[in-house]
């Protein structure tokens, strides 16, 4: 039994790794569709909103199948029409952080657009009148504040990405989920108490890492929202 | 691409009672969810910490933990307990994990339950302070209070984060192929993807129909709003 305990634990820091892997490519996607959707490019607004709608519209793990079976086969159609013709086969790891990268970075773009719609745009005008360039604009000036306002629905994006890891289980990718699958259906035959046991323990290590989570988020607001005055009741 | 294996009458009967499987999944855990919040959330604002705190302690387990860890472990945990397998024919309350449908009904119940609780006991506490006052004033009890004045009240300004629930809860019945014994719509294109290996296909088809689902949903929500916001909406000139 202790053996098996272990293993999940072993498999929880593969689960960190997904998500947090996942996070910096939904933070990038975030705001590269953010920039999208809010630019005068009418082609970019509309690529911008067919993502953040068609994504949010389709289930997380239906997207991660086609992306994952579907991916597999694109890529070694392309490879085969370059004159490669050796099977490649993609890394799981990559494979999952990507998709949930891909899934998360259009729940991303609509909460980084809100933050950027809701700072004043004389700010920004600013920025620029003072001869700083578009880029530096938004680095100096737009992000720090930003991250004030996007930090509330951050959070709860944070919270649903990291609960959806659980689904590269179903791909393969041996993570906590995966391996309290497989140690659950092994020790069956030692006590029927195990799976349960198993999926309990499991569940308990995300109940923590989201009880992190939220800790160290609210410590970060706390941090960028110094100085700033809340309404009051 | 060979749409036309999608089209073949198998294949579209199969993605047909996926259909029906998903929405029977979806509207019996989202109704029984949401009966349920009602006396939940009322508990979880109460002063009595007796009663809020296993309220918010259920609320904050269910919420904190993914819902394929809460599938797995009615399907795979309870249901498979020797004790629950040798008496499920003579233990009436042992009798409905026999089904696997059951099984996914109990654990999207109890997820979609923790978050409407959530939601509704938000709204309750955001009831503006003077409508209390009001019908304080009018000599209402607390019960009258809460039933007259701010459940009607509360329910309604749920409506639209509820929406996105119900949505989520569309995307979270996908887990139920998960589940051998159960064929919703991912697993109808689960087992297409199997049987003619042709990913793109059956994926997008599923993708498709949940997107259809969704917008429906989105549809029905706005007309609902329409009828029970009506005084919330901005003014129109």
């Amino acid at each position: 039994m202790e053996e098996y305990v272990l293993n999940i634990l072993k498999g929880s820091v593969l689960t960190l790794e997904v998500a947090l892997g996942s996070l910096l490519v939904a933070v990038v996607l975030g705001l590269l569709g953010a920039t999208a959707k809010l630019s005068q490019n009418k082609l970019l607004n509309w690529l911008a909103g067919i993502y953040s709608t068609v994504i949010r519209g389709i289930p997380d793990l239906v997207l991660m199948l086609l992306i994952f079976y579907g991916g597999q086969i694109l890529l070694n159609l392309l490879l085969e029409s370059v004159g490669y013709t050796e099977y490649v086969e993609i890394n799981p790891f990559v494979a999952g952080v990507l998709t949930i990268g891909f899934i998360y970075g259009a729940y991303m773009t609509e909460t980084f657009r809100g933050a950027i719609m809701a700072i004043p745009k004389g700010q920004m005008e600013a920025g620029l009148a003072f001869g700083m360039s578009n880029t530096r604009v938004f680095f100096r000036i737009t992000v720090p504040q930003m991250i004030r306002l996007a930090l509330p629905s951050f959070t709860n994006n944070w919270l649903v990405l990291i609960k959806a890891t659980a689904l590269v289980s179903i791909l393969g990718l041996p993570d906590m989920t995966m391996l309290a699958k497989q140690a659950a259906s092994a020790a069956r035959g030692i006590t029927p108490m195990a799976p349960m046991l198993f999926f309990l323990f499991t569940g308990a290590i995300y109940l923590a890492f989201t009880t992190i989570s939220l800790v160290v988020l609210k410590q970060l607001d706390k941090k960028y929202s110094m100085g700033v005055r809340r309404g009051e009741f | 691409m060979q749409f036309d294996v999608i089209f073949e009458p198998a294949t579209l009967k199969l993605f047909w009672q996926g259909i029906l499987v998903s929405l029977k999944l979806l509207v019996i855990s989202v109704s029984i969810g949401a009966l349920l919040s009602i006396p939940l959330a009322v508990l979880r604002v109460s002063r009595n910490k007796w009663l809020s705190t296993p309220v918010w302690l259920y609320t904050y387990v269910m919420r904190g933990t993914p819902m394929l860890i809460q599938v797995y472990l009615i399907y795979y945990g309870v249901a498979q307990l020797d004790i629950v397998q040798a008496n499920w024919d003579t233990v009436a309350l042992f009798k409905p994990f026999k089904d696997a449908l059951f099984c996914c009904v109990l654990a999207f119940t109890l997820n979609t339950c923790a978050y409407t609780t959530e939601m509704l006991a938000g709204a309750i506490r955001d009831t503006n302070h003077g409508e209390v006052e009001a019908a304080k004033a009018m000599g209402m009890s607390k019960w009258q209070v809460m039933r007259r004045i701010v459940l009607p009240s509360a329910l309604r300004r749920t409506l639209p984060s509820y929406s996105n629930e119900v949505i989520m809860m569309l995307h979270g019945t996908s887990l139920a192929s998960t589940v051998p014994a159960l064929m919703d719509i991912t697993g109808a294109a689960r087992s297409v993807y199997s049987d003619y290996y042709l990913p793109f296909e059956a994926f997008i088809t599923a993708g498709a129909i949940y997107l259809v689902l969704t917008f429906t949903l989105v549809g029905l929500f706005k007309l609902a709003e329409r009828r029970w916001l009506a005084y919330l909406q901005p003014r129109k000139a």
